[in-house]
């Protein structure tokens, strides 16, 4: 076992795959020589060149058109949007092109967009959101949202060898928190397929990225009162592994969805409707939503903190 | 291409267009298309300058350009008729077909949105070394995007093999050039990166082929992106049910005088390429394929929901 940060396992990953595979490389502002706005990419430009490591303008609709048209062409690029505010840029190629790719025109797309969501640093309205939503409700986009270095590592590794495109989103506040992990990368994991991180009888959360951790720690804090909550832990939006949520709230009859973007027309919404449709029967109380405020995500820390939700 | 060959390709473009509006207004077919009457010239003129390895993109206004590069007439009309044999198996209709084992990238129905993607096939080009060159067809419309300059800066700084070519057909849908360019001469945007940017006459096909040829030989070797303007004119509406009322129907007939099938038939026939009577059973045939294929289509099976709903994703 090994401590390590989010940011070095993505890291690692990244060379790993890129020494597996000569048709991945890397594209997008400040990735090669300054190693990326969060450091994430550090040191790679040395390992692999500026050939596989791709320092562009600051052009994200470009970075991303010309990744899908690569993909399209036999490359399999990942491409960095450096705050996921400005993922907005590049809606229209994610949306009407590389969503399109497969079920319309029965071509591959093997695309990676890597992106840090989320508040929490103060860097107010246009660098923390967390805008996953804009593309929950595009079909054939897929999104991974993981919470823990190990999980980051496998559904990179899975994301990077699906041939369709996937959102893969590192909450920025994951950056630097270290975790235990094996001494080895772990195996791939698949996109799509949710994880308990928290057996319990009480009540279900459900939560993705940084809301997950957020999640545990609550659990724990209730496990003081004697309230044992059992927390689903998404990992992957899209696919949605509903079946892991319906099977616990069976086992449990209280839900509890965590979501930092705000409350209305949220992801949590379709989660809650999708358990009523399928397991209203199981219910003893109704769905809940822990959402973030119907506001702009704002600068000052008060305002930050009572904007999303924390513990 | 040889000339007559190139002639064909022309008429079967013309013949393809003519039956779509014919279609659309027997309700036929439905939905919307684009048709590029008045264009054929430049179709077939890049589509003769290319190799086999190379790579095209179009847009909205692209069943000249699909033809052009040797698509089958039936299964691209087969996608209007949103038949199973279509392109994109009747999931895409007029604006999105793609076949890349014929270099066709396809078509894209958001204005602009193909010329960063087409960018992206010349960087694959370059990071394996595979000696092909991308043309990105586009019009004086979506040379006001931004994501051309985007595309067009990244292109130059990385010196890809990739040729934009727009052709400024004097409409985007209603809007005149002069009502939408500050500067009506679009290959002139390209000055500013200090990428090679020139303006020639869309409707000669001999003089779209040599020059696009130009340039894709110096892309190939490595001299990076080239703008190059084709002047024409859109004899067609913008779409499906256009009733022109931006433009006057004097400024029509005086374009029709400038229809480049006609202009290329007569040089042919001058320049003693092709009999009168030569011509005219290229003519029928042309017709005639286009006739059949249509006959195709309304034979062919239905699109599957079961086959599309199974597609969402690439395994």
């Amino acid at each position: 076992m090994r401590n390590i940060t989010f940011t070095q396992i993505i890291r690692e990953t990244l060379e790993a795959e890129m020494r597996r595979d000569p048709t991945v490389f890397l594209m997008g502002e400040d990735i090669g020589i300054y190693g990326g706005a969060f450091g994430v990419t550090k040191g790679l430009i040395d390992i692999f060149g500026e050939e596989r490591v791709r320092d562009t303008p600051i052009t994200e609709q470009a970075i991303t058109g010309v990744a899908i048209g690569a993909a399209v062409a036999g490359q399999r690029p990942i491409i960095e949007i450096m705050f996921m505010d400005f993922i907005l840029l590049a809606t229209d190629q994610l949306i009407n092109m590389a969503a399109k790719l497969h079920p319309i025109y029965g071509q591959q797309c093997p695309l990676v967009l890597r992106t840090p969501p989320g508040a929490g640093r103060g860097y107010g309205a246009t660098h923390s959101q967390s805008l996953e939503r804009i593309f929950f409700g595009v079909p054939g986009i897929k999104i991974a949202a993981p919470s823990n270095a190990a999980d980051a590592s496998a559904l990179l590794q899975a994301a990077i060898r699906d041939n369709n495109p996937v959102i893969f989103l590192e909450h920025k506040l994951l950056y630097p928190m270290r975790f235990e992990v094996d001494d080895d990368l772990p195996p791939p994991a698949p996109l799509g397929v949710a994880k308990v991180t928290r057996r319990g009888d009480d009540i279900t959360i459900v939560a993705w990225s940084y809301m997950s951790v957020l999640a545990l720690r609550a659990a724990a804090k209730l496990a003081e009162d004697d309230i044992e909550a059992e927390v689903v832990d998404m990992r992957s939006l899209a696919p949605l592994d509903l079946e892991s949520v319906i099977e616990s709230v069976k086992s449990t009859g209280r839900v509890l969805i965590v979501e930092e973007g705000p409350l209305t027309g949220g992801i949590a919404a379709e989660i809650a409707a999708r358990i009523n449709e399928a397991a209203f029967e199981y219910l003893d109380y109704p769905v809940k939503r822990l959402p973030g405020a119907d506001l702009p995500v704002p600068y000052a820390k008060n305002l930050e903190n009572l904007s999303i939700p924390t513990i | 291409m040889l000339l007559p060959q190139a002639y064909q390709r022309m008429l079967l473009i013309r013949n393809f267009e003519e039956t779509i509006e014919e279609l659309f207004l027997e309700g036929r077919v439905m939905g919307t298309a684009h048709t590029c009457i008045g264009q054929e010239a430049l179709s077939v003129g890049v589509a003769a300058a290319l190799e086999p390895v190379d790579a095209m993109t179009t847009t909205h206004r692209g069943h000249g350009h699909f033809l052009a590069r040797g698509a089958d007439p039936a299964r691209a009309m087969a996608e209007l008729f949103g038949k199973s044999i279509g392109y994109s198996k009747g999931r895409g209709g007029s604006q999105m077909m793609m076949d890349p084992a014929i270099g066709f990238y396809g078509a894209n129905g958001i204005t602009g949105g193909s010329i960063p993607f087409a960018t992206g096939i010349a960087l694959d080009a370059v990071m394996r070394k595979s000696g092909r060159v991308t043309v990105c067809m586009f019009g004086d419309g979506a040379s006001n995007q931004g994501v051309f300059h985007e595309s067009l800066n990244l292109a130059a700084l990385w010196k890809l093999p990739v040729l934009y070519v727009i052709e400024n057909n004097g409409y985007a849908m209603s809007t005149s050039t002069a009502r939408g360019l500050a500067n009506p001469c679009t290959a002139d945007r390209a000055l500013a990166l200090k990428v090679p940017g020139v303006s020639i006459n869309g409707n000669d096909f001999e003089e779209v082929r040599n020059c696009i040829a130009h340039y894709a030989t110096a892309a190939r070797q490595g001299n990076g992106p080239a703008v190059i303007e084709c002047v024409t004119y859109r004899l067609s509406g913008h779409s499906r049910g256009d009733p022109r009322v931006y433009r006057s129907r004097e400024e029509e007939e005086q374009a029709w005088q400038n229809d480049p099938i006609n202009l290329f038939e007569q040089k042919l026939i001058s320049t003693q390429v092709l009999t009168v009577e030569q011509a005219e059973q290229i003519k029928k045939e042309s017709a005639q394929q286009i006739k059949q294929a249509v006959q195709t289509c309304e034979k062919a099976p239905d699109a599957s929901m079961t086959e599309f709903e199974n597609s969402l994703f690439a395994q």
